[in-house]
C-alpha cells in the first residue's frame, strides 16, 4: 500500500449500525467468490465481512464526489426480487457531465442498480423498491411518473449489442419515430449526427438502408450507442457495453465513451477494472448489493481509503 | 478380441439403425405410392376444360371444376381475413401481455384443445351457430352460405395461428424488447415495430400452414357452405369447394364424375404443394434476416 498522507491512520473499522450480534441467523444464500482466501483471517476485510453477515456498513464516499454537482441522485435505494434483496440502501449521487463507473464482482447489483435508473426493472415480475432515485431533482419512483417519457430522457446500451432487425437508418432514428417524427430531413440529419458522434458514420454512410444485422459486433454496439444518443439523453447508461466484444472493438468503444463523455453524463457498469480506470472520472465499488467506496477514479485506484477497495482493484481478491 | 457383450451392443446398434431406416423408407414409399397413384389416375382427367368449365349436369360429360377451385380460394381468403388478425392478436396477447395472469394458462390450454377439435364438430357448430340462426332471421328455409363455411374454417384457423404466433414471438430475444422500451417506446410500439417484424417469417409460416390445413378440410363445410354446382362468387349463397365437390363426385355412382374427383384431388394437392413451397421460401428468408440476433 502506498504511503500517503491519507493512509497515516489505519482505516477505521466501520461501526455497524447495530451492536454486533453474537449469533447471526444462517444466511440462505451461500456467499460466493470474493474474499474466499482471506475469509478465514478475521479482521482483514472488516467491511466485506460485515456485508457477508448481512449488515450494511456505512460506505466511504469521498468529499470530492459528494461536493460535485449532481444530475442523478440515488438515495438509500433498495430493491427486492421477490423475497431476495438485491440492493441494500445504496446512496450514490452521480456527478453532472462526468463519466461514473460502477465496479464490483458479479452479482453485486451493479446492473440491477443501472436498470433501476430507467425503471427497466419494472418489467420483471415481483420487483419491489424503496428509497428514491431523482433525475434533476424529480423522483423517478414517485407516483404518477410517466415512465415512457422518463426513459426518453435516459439512453441505455446493453451488454450484448441488440440492434433491431431493421435497417441501420431505422435503428438510429427509432427513438424519433416512436415519438412521431416523420420529416425525412429531420430524421436524416439526426441519423447522421448520431452516427458521427458514435464514430460509425464513415463505415456505414453508404449502406444506411441495409440490415443492421450485417454489421460486426463492435459496429453493432456503436450503432446501439448512436441509437441511444439520437434524442440527446440527459444521462447515458452503459451496462457492460464491451463484455461481448473483442479487444480491438473494446478499445474503440472506450475511446468513444471518452468522447461521448464530453457531451453527456455517462454511468457505466463494468466488471473490467482497467476499463473503469481508463474511461471514468468517478468510480463506485459495490459488493453484494451495497456501496463500499465511492470517489474520484484516480483516488479509488491509487489512494483508496479501504483495504477492501485496494485489494479488489489490484485483483488481490474478487 | 471382442467380448460377447460388445458384439451384442454392436448388433443391437445395427438392428436399431435398420429398423429406423425401414420406418423412414416405409413412410417415403407410402407417400410416393399415394401421390404416384393420384397422378397416374388424375392426370388423364386433368384438362383445360377441367380448370375452366363448370358442371354441365350431364353425367356422361360432366364438365369441369372451375367453380370449386374458385370456391376453395375464396373460402380460404375469407377465413384468413378473419382468422389471421384474430389469431395473431390472440398470440400477441399470450406472449406479450399475459405473463402475470392466471388466465393465460387456461387460454393456452383452450387454444391447444381447439387445435385438436375434430373438424366435423366445427362443421356442426357452424351449422348450429351460423346457418340455423341466419335462416331463422331471414325467414328462409336454408341459409347455407360461403360465409358460414368461411366462419367454420376461421374457427379452425384461429387457434393454430394464435399458438404459432405465440411460439414465434417467444423466440424473439428479450433484448429487443428491452432495447425498445429503454428508448421510451410503449409496449404497443415495441410489439408492432420490433417484436412482430422480428417474428414475421415464423408467423407467416404458421399462417400458411393453417391456410393449407383449412384448404383441405371437408367436414366443416358439409353443413355450412354445403357445396354448389354453380359458379358463384357470392358467399351469401351455398358455396362450392374443391373438397366438397370431390366428396360428392367420389361417392356418386357415375364413372365420369369419379374421374373428375381424381383430377380434383390432384389440383388440391398441387395447391397445397404450392402453399408448402411458399412456406419453405419464407422460412429460409426469415432465417437469413435473423443472422446475429
Amino acid at each position: 500500500m502506498p504511503a500517503t498522507p491519507f493512509m497515516t491512520q489505519p482505516p477505521a473499522i466501520p461501526k455497524p449500525s447495530e451492536p454486533p450480534l453474537v449469533e447471526m441467523p444462517a444466511r440462505k444464500r451461500p456467499v460466493v467468490g470474493i474474499g474466499g482466501a482471506g475469509g478465514g483471517q478475521s479482521g482483514q476485510y472488516p467491511i466485506i465481512e460485515a456485508i457477508k453477515r448481512g449488515e450494511t456498513p456505512e460506505p466511504r464516499r469521498h468529499e470530492s464526489v459528494m461536493s460535485a454537482k449532481h444530475i442523478l441522485d440515488i438515495q438509500n435505494f433498495q430493491l427486492w426480487y421477490g423475497h431476495s434483496k438485491a440492493l441494500h440502501g445504496v446512496t450514490l449521487p452521480i456527478a453532472d457531465g462526468k463519466i461514473t463507473s460502477i465496479i464490483g464482482p458479479s452479482g453485486c447489483g451493479k446492473s440491477t442498480l443501472l436498470r433501476s435508473v430507467n425503471r427497466l426493472n419494472d418489467l420483471v415480475d415481483g420487483v419491489r423498491t424503496a428509497g428514491s432515485i431523482s433525475l434533476k431533482g424529480e423522483d423517478i419512483y414517485a407516483r404518477g411518473v410517466d415512465v415512457i417519457s422518463l426513459r426518453k430522457r435516459l439512453g441505455m446500451v446493453f451488454q450484448k449489442p441488440n440492434p433491431f432487425p431493421m435497417s441501420i437508418f431505422e435503428n438510429v432514428v427509432y427513438a424519433l419515430r416512436i415519438s412521431g417524427e416523420r420529416k425525412r430531413r429531420v430524421l436524416e440529419e439526426a441519423c447522421e449526427k448520431a452516427l458521427r458522434q458514435a464514430a460509425l458514420w464513415d463505415e456505414v454512410k453508404d449502406r444506411l438502408k441495409s440490415s443492421a444485422m450485417g454489421l460486426s459486433g463492435g459496429q453493432q454496439q456503436r450503432l446501439c450507442i448512436a441509437r441511444s444518443i439520437v434524442c440527446e439523453p440527459e444521462v447515458l447508461l452503459l451496462d457492460e457495453p464491451c463484455s461481448a466484444l473483442d479487444p480491438i472493438a473494446t478499445l474503440r468503444i472506450e475511446e468513444l465513451i471518452l468522447e461521448i463523455g464530453q457531451r453527456y453524463t455517462v454511468l457505466i457498469v463494468t466488471h473490467n477494472m482497467q476499463q473503469a480506470a481508463r474511461v471514468s472520472d468517478y468510480t463506485a465499488f459495490m459488493y453484494l448489493g451495497r456501496l463500499v467506496e465511492y470517489g474520484r477514479t484516480a483516488d479509488i485506484f491509487q489512494l483508496p481509503r479501504l483495504r477492501e477497495t485496494e485489494d479488489y482493484v489490484t485483483g488481490r481478491f474478487g | 478380441m471382442r467380448s460377447i457383450a460388445e458384439i451384442r451392443r454392436r448388433s443391437i446398434s445395427t438392428m436399431m439403425f435398420v429398423l429406423c431406416a425401414a420406418g423412414a423408407a416405409l413412410i417415403v414409399s407410402l407417400l410416393l405410392l399415394v401421390s404416384g397413384y393420384l397422378v397416374w389416375i388424375g392426370i388423364s382427367s386433368l384438362s383445360w376444360e377441367f380448370l375452366t368449365a363448370v358442371p354441365t349436369g350431364d353425367v356422361s360429360n360432366p364438365g369441369g371444376m372451375r367453380h370449386a377451385i374458385d370456391g376453395t380460394i375464396i373460402l380460404v381468403a375469407l377465413a384468413s381475413a378473419v382468422g389471421v388478425p384474430v389469431g395473431v392478436l390472440a398470440g400477441v396477447y399470450l406472449s406479450e401481455y399475459s405473463s402475470e395472469h392466471v388466465a393465460t394458462g387456461t387460454l393456452r390450454f383452450v387454444a391447444d384443445v381447439l387445435t385438436g377439435v375434430p373438424s366435423i364438430v366445427v362443421g356442426i357448430l357452424g351449422y348450429e351457430l351460423v346457418v340455423v340462426p341466419v335462416s331463422r332471421m331471414t325467414q328462409s328455409a336454408v341459409s347455407f352460405s360461403g360465409y358460414a363455411g368461411a366462419a367454420a374454417l376461421a374457427f379452425i384457423m384461429i387457434p393454430i395461428v394464435a399458438r404459432t404466433t405465440e411460439e414465434m414471438l417467444r423466440l424473439v430475444p428479450r433484448t429487443y424488447r428491452e432495447g425498445s422500451l429503454a428508448l421510451g417506446a410503449t409496449r404497443a410500439q415495441t410489439i408492432f415495430r420490433v417484436v412482430l417484424p422480428g417474428a414475421f417469417g415464423g408467423i407467416a409460416t404458421g399462417v400458411m400452414l393453417a391456410m393449407g390445413r383449412i384448404a383441405g378440410e371437408t367436414a366443416p363445410l358439409l353443413f355450412t357452405a354445403l357445396g354448389s354446382r354453380l359458379l358463384t362468387h357470392n358467399p351469401a349463397e351455398p358455396f362450392p369447394s374443391l373438397t366438397l365437390q370431390i366428396y360428392t363426385y367420389a361417392t356418386g355412382p357415375y364413372p365420369e364424375q369419379k374421374r373428375l374427383a381424381w383430377a380434383g384431388l390432384l389440383v388440391l394437392l398441387a395447391l397445397l404443394f404450392v402453399v408448402n413451397l411458399s412456406i419453405r421460401i419464407v422460412a429460409s428468408r426469415h432465417a437469413r434476416t435473423r443472422v446475429g440476433a
